[in-house]
């Protein structure tokens, strides 16, 4: 069970898991950071509140970026079947 | 009052679906390995197609009709709310993974049940896992189904049972000729629809509410807090937010018709892409429709159910051809989750119950003849179910979700990440996790202020975690 396309496939769960804590710090921390004062004193970007733009709008753009960047730069493509496996070591 | 206009690209689209489903039962005759194509369509999905059918399957009647519905009530704060499904695009993916992807190869697995029977050896891992999936998706399929009936009763005027009827026979023929390779290519179609519908209505409501700005003074005039996080009754604490991002966010893994998508592709370049593909659909899903139930409140004021908002503002907002592209976006969405449902329950009745413990020596052509009969019956038993159906449709949706949530999560992923984790460790979980699940949902449906599934998924992981650790030295005979 050593395999060691399996090393590849767990540096890549990682990855995802620290995409995950990423996400939810810039939703979670724009929404109640910006978003906790009296809502008729909000400020406004683009017509939207600003917590809700940069939480819910820019955050998620954001994250669209960083995954295309994670997926071209750091995920390694690997064959899944046995036998291919088997003809490169 | 039958707007034709309207009808008639509903039509389009349901031929359209009929067509594939034809195509797909071509090769399903042809194949030679008949369970691995009906039930998973020969593992060949590229990246489109994978990232089309997860987002099609997560979104649902909830996500275009039940949620805008809602948004209407309560503001932005339930906006924020839906866009903790987020992750559920490439978290899914990223976890599961390759290791999945080759592992369910290795184990020559077709359905998740089939990956967990191999990995824990254990029989009542099979039956917990085979009883919760038939039990939890055969509820949340009558949901959808008792969804799509009463969008096309509100849409044609014909009556509930009639709409039903309509609505069954459409999926459940496509369904049952076309096995899984029908489901997903059926799901590329209708996850373009609910896309490019989704954005339609986006636009046509902001121009009908005068402009962003415009709809958020309104909104402010009426209620600030409609514009604030916490919702227009101040109910959305950080504490239920952030827990709630639990059960849709990441909780997802857990869910069998999402995971059984993460072994059906054909390699790992079409996984890179399903994730960039699927981040921005569901993305774009998820934020427009729920987005479009804050800012029709402005544009439609007084709508009083909920689930009426969305289709009532598409009628009112764009003309009747383009109304009726829009109003298929819902169409497929619950769609596309109810074929997903239908597949895995009779694979799950199929493969892991008749395959497993009644008849392992069944022929091809039984075989056949077993997967086309369970899947009409248990399509048939669904509509039966509908035709009286029970009223709450959302909680009957989560409630499935967090069940299936709580009893699939921590065995798949231990199951994958954990070498020591065991059957012992994998049973107590699951067993821990749907009682807990069912007693806080009955008893105390918020603890503390969180959200019902929060704590059965800690208890749950405590128990895998310690269980396996106690039972070390038990199973090591096994290998």
């Amino acid at each position: 069970m050593n395999d060691k396309r399996f090393k590849i496939a767990h540096r890549e769960a990682i990855i995802g898991v620290i995409l995950v804590i990423i996400n939810f710090s810039i939703w979670f921390g724009f929404a109640y950071g910006m978003g906790s004062g009296d809502p008729s004193s909000y400020t406004y970007v683009l017509g939207f509140p600003a917590w809700f733009f940069y939480s819910c709008i820019a955050g998620t753009i954001f994250m669209v970026i960083l995954i295309v960047f994670v997926i071209k730069f750091l995920f390694t493509e690997v064959p899944f079947d046995d036998d291919e496996e088997s003809e490169h070591k | 009052m039958i707007h034709w206009q309207v009808i008639i690209p509903l039509v389009v689209f349901l031929v359209l679906i009929f067509g594939i489903g034809i195509w797909a039962n071509r090769q399903v005759m042809q194949s030679n390995s008949f369970l691995q194509e009906y039930f998973l369509g020969g593992r060949e999905m590229g990246g489109f197609l994978l990232a089309m059918t997860m987002m099609a399957t997560y979104g649902s009647a909830g996500s275009f009709i039940g949620g805008p519905g809602v948004a209407y009530n309560t503001g932005l704060g339930w906006v924020l709310l839906a866009m903790a499904q987020l992750p559920a695009g490439y978290f899914v993916l990223m976890i599961l993974g390759k290791k999945f992807a080759i592992i369910a190869r290795k184990y020559q697995a077709i359905t998740l049940i089939d990956f967990l029977r191999e990995r824990y050896q254990s029989k009542t891992v099979v039956i917990v896992s085979a009883v919760s999936i038939i039990l939890f998706l055969f509820a949340s399929m009558a949901a959808q189904w008792i969804g799509g009936a009463r969008l096309i009763e509100s849409l044609t005027g014909l009556n509930y049972s009639a709409a039903l009827f309509i609505f069954a026979g459409a999926v459940l023929i496509y369904v049952i000729i076309g096995g899984f390779r029908a489901v997903a290519l059926t799901d590329a179609v209708q996850g373009s629809v609910m896309v490019i519908g989704t954005i339609i209505l986006l636009v046509a409501t902001v121009i009908a509410g005068g402009g962003i700005s415009n709809i958020m003074s309104d909104l402010v005039a009426e209620n600030p807090n409609l514009v604030s996080p916490y919702g227009a009754d101040r109910s959305l604490t950080p504490l239920y937010v952030s827990t709630f991002w639990i059960l849709i966010g990441i909780g997802v893994i857990g869910l069998p018709q999402i995971a059984v998508r993460a072994m059906s592709y054909k390699n790992s370049k079409g996984m890179h892409s399903a994730i960039i593909i699927g981040t921005i659909a569901l993305a774009t899903v998820m934020f427009g429709m729920h987005l479009i139930g804050v800012l029709a409140r402005p544009v439609l004021p007084g709508v009083e159910i909920g689930d009426k908002v969305m289709p009532l503002l598409t009628l009112k907002v764009l003309p009747p051809y383009l109304a009726g592209i829009v109003l298929a976006a819902p169409m497929a969405a619950i769609m596309s989750t109810v074929n997903a449902l239908l597949i895995l329950v009779s694979s799950t009745v199929v493969k892991d119950i008749y395959l497993n413990y009644i008849k392992p020596t069944a022929s091809d052509a039984q075989i056949k003849k077993a997967s086309f009969y369970v899947t009409t019956v248990i399509g048939i038993a669904v509509v039966l179910v509908a035709l009286r159906p029970p009223d709450l449709l959302i909680w009957l949706n989560l409630f499935a979700f967090g069940g299936l949530e709580s009893v699939f999560l921590w065995p798949v992923i231990f199951g994958l990440y954990w070498k020591t984790g065991n059957k012992y460790g994998a049973i107590a979980s699951m067993i821990i996790g749907i009682t807990s699940y069912i007693y806080i949902d009955q008893i105390m449906p918020s603890v503390l202020g969180m959200h019902t599934v929060t704590l059965p998924i800690i208890l749950s992981l405590v128990a895998f975690v310690v269980v396996s650790l106690l039972t070390k030295d038990k199973v090591n005979t096994g290998k």
